[in-house]
């Protein structure tokens, strides 16, 4: 159901610093709703995100009800090597999603 | 010519007395308004959150820019971007992000860390506002010490928290 939508430069010189963009689908549900009959909505938002580059973690990101719904955020790290991004979402009711992107360093 | 000074001597003289008068109220008016409200002061709950974050540090002024807009239409996405001044070296770079808001039900909006190899000290996401309100973000350096800056911002069409479904 959910989906990501990961921006990330196919080729970059080394050194370079580039910018990663990344997108999940997700409703961001605040907790602080209610129903026509008054009844509370639970919260239902993603709490964590982070993005390893070649397995280190280079950013991590806490989020809270305040962010929009399908979570869009972008960042910069520099093109050190070839290889593997990796994006991981956490959130509440066991929401867990994960994407990746390649990047070849020349 | 002499009627017309004439004339016009008690009128301006009125007016001067006018003016100071109406300006030595609005003085007065004033000092009240700012002992109440002095710049500074930031809903508890704000102030509590990002003493969560920065503990007894000292929280300087500058470094970090939050780039929002003024005007929101739609408190439901409001583009947002925080970037800091730092060389971002291995030895002298940027820790953390944190960006607060003063009238949400919640006064955090999200924490970024960033590390020495990030490249440029900086983030952008999408938020949501409850209401017009300051918004407030804090950067912690790789030195320990922390800057943040705030803005104003109006919003027309709130986040609605309350909102009926």
């Amino acid at each position: 159901m959910a989906s990501a939508l990961i921006n990330v430069p196919a080729k970059a010189k080394r050194g370079e610093i580039i910018e990663i963009k990344t997108l999940m689908s997700h409703i961001m549900e605040t907790g602080y709703r209610r129903t026509a009959t008054g009844d509370l909505i639970p919260r239902n938002i993603i709490t964590s995100f982070t993005c390893r580059y070649n397995g280190a973690e280079i950013f991590r990101a806490d989020l809270f009800p305040a962010i929009a719904a399908n979570p869009f955020i972008t960042f910069f790290t520099i093109a050190t090597e070839s290889g593997k991004f990796d994006f991981d979402w956490i959130g509440d009711n066991g929401f867990t999603e994960s994407a990746s992107a390649f990047i070849t360093v020349e | 010519m002499n009627e017309k000074e004439a004339m016009r001597e008690p009128d301006t003289s009125t007016r001067r007395q006018f003016l100071g008068l109406a300006g030595g109220a609005a003085a007065l008016g004033a000092v009240p308004v700012l002992t109440l409200r002095p710049a500074e002061a930031t809903p508890a709950m704000l102030a509590t959150a990002i003493r969560n974050v920065t503990g007894a540090a000292v929280v300087k002024i500058g470094k970090v820019r939050l780039d929002i807009p003024p005007l929101v239409e739609n408190g439901n996405t409001v583009p947002m971007t925080v970037s800091v001044t730092s060389p971002m070296t291995p030895d002298d770079y940027v820790k953390s992000i944190h960006v607060f808001n003063e009238k949400n039900p919640q006064p955090n909006i999200g924490n970024f860390y960033l590390g020495p190899r990030a490249g440029r000290g900086q983030i952008s996401t999408r938020i949501r506002l409850a209401d017009s309100q300051k918004i407030v973000a804090v950067a912690q350096l790789s030195d320990g010490s922390f800057w943040q800056t705030s803005v104003d911002v109006v919003v027309t069409l709130a986040a609605c928290t309350d909102e009926v479904i």
